[in-house]
């Protein structure tokens, strides 16, 4: 440590060279944040403590088939299982038909299975009592400006009503909203699926897919399986999912997003360790004389060997967290950059520590060759120029 | 004063920069030319173009600097140009599946395919419609065809657990007319009326079991597998079956419904008179379109999203690579600061310097450039993605296209770094003061 001043002196020796690397550095920090900020937020998907507990039932033949609501009471009869909701995909669309707007109808006891989904007590109890109501997500609200006791024209590219117009519309009586946003439904809509079910012809009692609580995490396995062997052998057989399971299958459908990140960053990293690593080899070959002088006065070589590693390592950090510390003051920006697609927008623990354990290896990788080079100096040599 | 004049270049550097990077090939070749002739015809020209000689005979001596703008600059446009390479190729999949003088009709305002309905009927009137094209035996050339999904064990997963979702079309006689392109590569194409399917060749990279003669399970029904097709569009990344017997699988009371009706027109000018005709029937309320126009629309959300991200991560790594080159340019300018000014002291005037350094930057930049498009053209042209595609439902596959106008912009991002990345470097040896610079040892 209490070398630091001089280390500290020796990178900054040469300013303009040690800023410019230094920004090479943040950089590439800057992109490892925001891509490790994204992978983490397609990993985390329905990791919640509430998601754990829930349990998704579709029909196993594909996710547009729907299931018989006579499922409800079986499922409900399954030991272990809290309660049972239900939805119908809607396919809502505002003003415009490719504006998509997911848009649910659900069961009554949607809501119940979502503790996480804060709804007023007021809210909740217009939407109980107005079949035409629905609740629509503050993001929604925040974006088309609506407020409360708005009438919402909803186009269906699905499902039309029972004039045979696929134009409905809908009181909006009240707010979903959620801790930072991060329920999905904070950017939904929900609707009464009995309402849904009443007005148009074609969804005759029938749910697009069951979501069940269970009471102990650890029997949501056996339970899964239960409720699939409900409907074993019938026209509509189902496909149980713990929650996690479920969402962690779509984002595998869209793209391997792990892999992406992983080459993007594997070439920044590599295109860094040449270009911090050829900084470093120019700060030694420039330094020789002072170094051949530290020597002489008594450094030992594993010392200069160290003031150098220590360098290099120094220039890593700090450039590292620089553009980690970059990534939180943009990353707010990020979640309505990418329409709620990603909500993951600080840097967590785990990015630090992978961040900080890279910098501190690439600092070691480049720092290596040059300070070897600077431990080998021969004194006399240096020092006459040779 | 300074400052200002430093931040004005800036803002300069930054607008040329934009400008450029929407420069088309042919406005470059013009200002290379001009370039080329100022560096033959005039003093200054041949000033600047024997300084750049000197510079770039002195290079190798510099390889280690010199490899650090050339790899800083590959590694950008090799992330860029496969990045670009993804939503090309799936643009172009998906644009390959439309032409001009095929027409989509679905249910009004559907999103899809899937989201639309067609009744029996309605199928029958549009089949009738003018302006389609008749086959030798004079029946018309339109496919009613019935759109749904089915969740299938993916490749490499667990075949319990892993499902994916791939598109299943139901498809009478007309269909294989329709679409010529579509030919059986192994197997034998599905006997109407048998619960038989053919599997795109697409499909069958994605999915577990789709072999000729194997079952596959779609919700408690075994079908067999009795042929595999190749289409070269996104059509091969699904199951094709009989109409006849997809439909009443899926749509218990509903199975003469259809989702879509493709047809052959008698080419693409019959387009207009075709859709006035259905628009203006009573009996159907349809949107109408070409199968290009259709297939187009589906891919941009998504080739889109993916150029931004690539942009995005693009601009980020260039910004770092910029610093890299400016690093470099700068030491290089520092150790010829006395060769500099000596020429400058024997009458070589400042722009033929700034002009040579900026060219020699710019050429290790285009080698970079180079260097980074062909790693990502030998890697990523023809690497086989897929993804879950808007408007579709099951997996799309499609392969990564490294097109002409891919690397070209590759290119340009190369250079563009380069410009920026000599710049600076180049205006401070040219405004070195010849005294000094040649006093430094």
């Amino acid at each position: 440590m209490k070398y630091l001043h001089l280390i500290w002196a020796a990178l900054f020796r040469r300013k303009t060279r040690t800023i410019l690397t230094l920004l090479s550095i943040i950089m590439a920090f800057l992109l490892f944040g925001m891509l490790d900020a994204v992978r983490i937020s397609f990993a985390e998907a329905g990791q919640s403590a509430n998601g754990a507990e829930r349990l998704q039932t579709g029909a196993r033949l594909s996710f547009i088939q729907t299931l018989p609501k006579s499922l409800t009471e079986k499922i409900a009869a399954v030991p272990g299982v809290k309660d049972v909701a239900f939805a119908n995909w809607f396919g809502g669309a505002y003003q415009d038909p490719h504006n998509q707007v997911f848009t649910f109808a659900v069961s009554d006891n949607y809501l119940d299975v979502y503790p996480e989904v804060i709804v007023s007590a007021e809210d909740r109890k217009a939407f109980a009592d107005d079949l035409n109501g629905i609740l629509a997500g503050e993001m929604l609200i925040k974006k088309y400006g609506w407020k409360i006791g708005d009438t919402i024209p909803l186009q269906s590219q699905i499902f039309p009503n029972q004039e045979g117009s696929k134009n409905w519309s809908f009181k909006l009586v009240g707010v979903m909203s959620s801790k930072d946003g991060r329920a999905f439904q904070s950017g939904m809509i929900i609707l009464h699926w009995k309402k849904f079910d009443e007005t148009t012809p074609y969804n005759q009692g029938e749910v697009g897919w069951y979501v069940s609580r269970v009471t102990d995490v650890n029997q949501a396995d056996r339970i899964a399986r239960d409720i699939d062997a409900l409907s074993a052998n019938s026209d509509h057989e189902t496909k149980t999912q713990t929650e996690q399971a479920a969402t962690r299958n779509w984002i595998k459908q869209m793209a391997d997003i792990g892999l992406i990140v992983t080459s993007i960053m594997g070439a920044v990293f590599f295109t860094l360790v040449l270009l911090t690593g050829n900084t470093m080899m120019q700060a030694v070959r420039e330094r020789t004389n002072e170094l051949a002088v530290l020597k002489t006065m008594g450094f030992s070589n594993h010392k200069v060997l160290g003031l150098v590693l220590g360098e290099s390592v120094l220039l890593l950090l700090l450039g590292g967290a620089i553009g980690l510390a970059l990534v939180s003051v943009i990353g707010a920006a990020l979640p309505a950059m990418s329409g709620g697609m990603i909500n993951n927008t600080h840097v967590g623990i785990s990015s630090w520590v992978v961040g900080i354990a890279l910098a501190t290896g690439i600092g070691l990788l480049i720092g290596a060759l040059p300070a070897t080079r600077a431990m080998r100096i021969n004194i006399v040599d240096a020092l006459a120029g040779r | 004063m300074k400052f200002l004049v430093g931040l004005l270049t800036f803002l300069a550097v930054i607008v040329g920069v934009f400008a450029f990077l929407n420069l088309s090939w042919l406005a470059l070749l013009g200002v290379l030319v001009l370039l080329a002739l100022w560096m033959l015809l005039t003093r200054r020209g041949r000033q600047a173009a024997s300084v750049t000689g000197i510079g770039v005979s002195t290079l190798p001596q510099r390889l280690g600097s010199s490899a650090v703008i050339v790899v800083g600059i590959a590694g950008v446009v090799g992330v860029l140009v496969a990045m670009l390479a993804m939503a090309n190729g799936f643009r172009e999949t998906l644009a390959r599946t439309g032409s001009n003088d095929t027409v989509i009709v679905m249910r009004g305002a559907s999103a899809s395919e899937v989201s639309s309905v067609l009744g029996h009927d309605a199928t029958v009137v549009i089949a009738q419609a003018p302006g389609i094209a008749k086959d030798d035996q004079g029946r018309p050339i339109a496919s009613p065809e019935l759109v749904v999904a089915a969740n299938l064990p993916m490749m490499g997963g667990d075949p319990e657990e892993d499902f994916g979702s791939v598109q299943v079309r139901g498809i009478g006689d007309m269909a294989w007319e329709l679409r010529r392109n579509a030919t059986i590569i192994e197997g034998r194409k599905f006997t109407p009326g048998m619960r038989e399917l053919v599997a795109g060749k697409g499909a069958q990279r994605q999915f577990q079991g789709l072999e000729v003669g194997h079952e596959v399970k779609l919700g408690n029904q075994l079908w067999t597998v009795v042929g595999i097709f190749e289409s070269d569009d996104a059509m091969e990344s699904e199951l094709w079956g009989d109409a006849g017997v997809v439909g009443p699988t899926y749509r218990p009371n509903g199975g003469n419904s259809r989702t879509s009706v493709f047809a052959r027109l008698t080419g693409a000018d019959a387009f207009d008179a075709f859709k006035a005709a259905l628009v203006s029937d009573p009996r159907l309320q349809v949107d109408v379109d070409t199968t290009l126009n259709y297939f187009s629309k589906q891919s941009e959300g998504t080739s889109k999203a993916i150029t931004v991200i690539g942009m995005v991560v693009g601009t980020i790594m260039a910004i770092g690579a910029v610093f890299g080159a400016l690093n470099t340019m700068f030491a290089a300018v520092a150790t010829r600061a006395r060769e500099i000014a000596t020429l400058r002291a024997i009458g070589f005037r400042g722009l033929p310097v700034v002009i040579a350094i900026m060219l020699e930057t710019m050429l290790l930049a285009l080698l970079g450039g180079v260097l980074g498009g062909f790693i990502a053209w030998l890697i990523f042209n023809g690497y086989t993605a897929s993804t879950l595609a808007a408007g579709s439902t099951g997996q799309l596959t499609f392969e990564l296209s490294v097109a002409p106008a891919v690397l070209w912009t590759g290119i340009k991002w190369a250079l563009a770094i380069g410009f920026i990345g000599g710049l600076y470097p180049a205006l401070r040896a040219a405004r070195m003061p010849v005294t000094t610079a040649l006093r430094e040892s």
